[in-house]
């Protein structure tokens, strides 16, 4: 029994860290190198344990994030949804990608989870589009090898006997 | 990298059915987004969700708290004696410039009883604390801890010490979201101190910058000149300081001139702010409620009737 819950409470701790990393306020400069933690998260667990993540978990975790960040409620699930099909859809040839190039996917994945953004504000509001928005996926793909080995050496190491 | 169990798993991912799921969500994402930002039919959510998040700001913030206690507890006797004092001299200061002023409204509120002024704006504030949470980087919007159990209303205008800062935007049970006027959807009436001259100041998304353009070349607008708010869509009161000018150029096509002002209020994301609940209240000029029974309670100023409008506007910033 056991051994199937650790790496549940691991998957929902890093959900709740990535929320309360979404949240965290940072310095009037450093604001805008703020990377999307859900998507980092989500990508990871798409990637690894693909039976915990589906369309609907991804729809159910934006909603939540938009009612946290006060956002169009939808807005961030949207952008989950196609972040997480797009996982989904590549993850057989994601996952043995050499982790420079994995980098680089998820950047490109960031990077048009960026556009989605911009495109969704754009019919609500103005959405001023600046170099800036670029710094966020940037700083997520650089991090991405880190959050990958924490994740995976956590994972790992909370499955005992079975393997 | 193990093979996890999860293998079973077709190489080729299936077709259709995951086109079609995911087609299905992203209608469900467009649904709630169109129905959450034309009506507010997803308030009683948004409520629900508000009180549960509680726990989840709390922790966000609490690096912030922390280092402020640090600070708080690092700062030897002298250092807080020291800023005790300059606190107290300019609490004086303050002091002698409000008798002063007092002397003023008073004169002022028997000129305008002088000129039959039916109503005045009684303005009340409420402190309100900022959460240290950052809730978007690419928006200008606070959390505060303020919401309909403290009598908060959406619209209300906010400010701290030195100036606007911003609206109430969304409010919760026990918290609500302001947007600030530097949020690059956001529109404020002002006015020119100088001149007179009335317009608008839209947010640019920078945090230290207003613009103000159309300014028509003969309006005289220079560098230096101070905003204040016009009162114009009764969204928020007349008077209060918005900020200062700071460069004026023509603008792309040289028809009219393009002013950059920097804000007065402080829009730094912690500390403290005003919740203004303005009231109208009548001028009872000595005799009780005289004004009531010649007309309708309703009888308001002229600003009143834009009121409706220019709330729903003003809110969700469509005015661009």
């Amino acid at each position: 029994m056991k051994t199937t819950r650790l790496p549940t409470l691991i998957y929902w701790g890093s959900i709740v860290v990535a929320l309360v990393l979404t949240l965290m306020p940072l310095p009037e400069g450093l604001r805008a190198a703020k990377p999307f933690w859900l998507a980092l998260v989500l990508i990871y667990w798409a990637l690894e344990a693909p039976e915990r993540i589906s369309l609907g978990r991804a729809f159910a975790l934006g909603l939540v994030g938009d009612l946290l960040t006060g956002s169009l409620l939808g807005e961030q699930a949207l952008r989950l949804v196609v972040l997480t099909f797009i996982v989904l859809r590549l993850r057989s040839r994601l996952r043995f990608f050499p982790m420079p190039q994995q980098a680089l996917a998820v950047l490109a994945l960031l990077a048009n989870d960026r556009i989605v953004m911009l495109m969704v504000r754009s019919f609500g509001e103005s959405a001023p589009i600046e170099l800036s928005h670029a710094v966020g996926p940037l700083v997520g793909a650089l991090l991405w090898p880190w959050i990958f080995l924490l994740l995976d050496s956590l994972r790992l190491r909370t499955r005992p006997s079975e393997a | 990298m193990p093979l996890s169990s999860s293998d079973r798993a077709p190489l080729f991912a299936e077709g259709a059915a995951g086109t079609l799921k995911l087609a299905v969500y992203l209608l469900l994402a467009s649904l709630a987004m169109i129905a959450d930002y034309r009506g507010h039919y997803l308030a009683r959510v948004r409520e629900l969700a508000g009180t549960l998040a509680g726990p989840i700001y709390w922790v966000a913030s609490a690096p912030v708290r922390l280092v402020r206690a640090g600070y708080g507890a690092a700062s030897d006797r002298s250092e807080l004696r020291d800023e005790n004092q300059a606190l107290r001299e300019r609490l004086m200061l303050a002091e002698a410039r409000l008798s002063r002023l007092a002397a003023v409204q008073d004169e002022n509120g028997r000129l305008r009883e002088l000129l039959d002024a039916r109503t005045k704006l009684g303005l009340k504030a409420q402190l309100g604390e900022l959460i240290d949470v950052d809730l978007d980087p690419f928006r200008h919007r606070l959390l505060i801890d303020l919401g309909t159990e403290d009598g908060l209303r959406e619209g209300q205008a906010v400010m701290d010490a030195h100036g606007v800062l911003g609206q109430v935007l969304e409010v919760g049970p026990e918290r609500s979201v302001l947007v600030l006027i530097t949020d690059a959807s956001h529109a404020l009436p002002v006015r020119v101190v100088r001149t007179g001259l009335r317009t608008i100041a839209y947010g640019s998304g920078d945090i230290g910058t207003l613009k103000l353009p159309h300014i028509p070349f003969r309006a005289d607008v220079r560098p230096g000149d101070a905003l204040v708010t016009s009162g114009i869509g009764g969204h928020f009161p007349a008077g209060l300081p918005v900020g200062v000018v700071r460069e004026v150029t023509p603008d792309d096509v040289a028809t009219f001139a393009l002013a950059v002002a920097t804000p007065a209020a402080g829009l730094a994301r912690s500390g403290e702010v005003l919740v203004l609940h303005d009231e109208r209240e009548r001028i009872s000029g000595g005799g009780a409620d005289v004004g009531e029974l010649v007309g309708p309670p309703e009888e308001l100023p002229v600003a009143a009737p834009v009121l409706p409008r220019a709330r729903g506007e003003h809110a969700r910033g469509a005015q661009r």
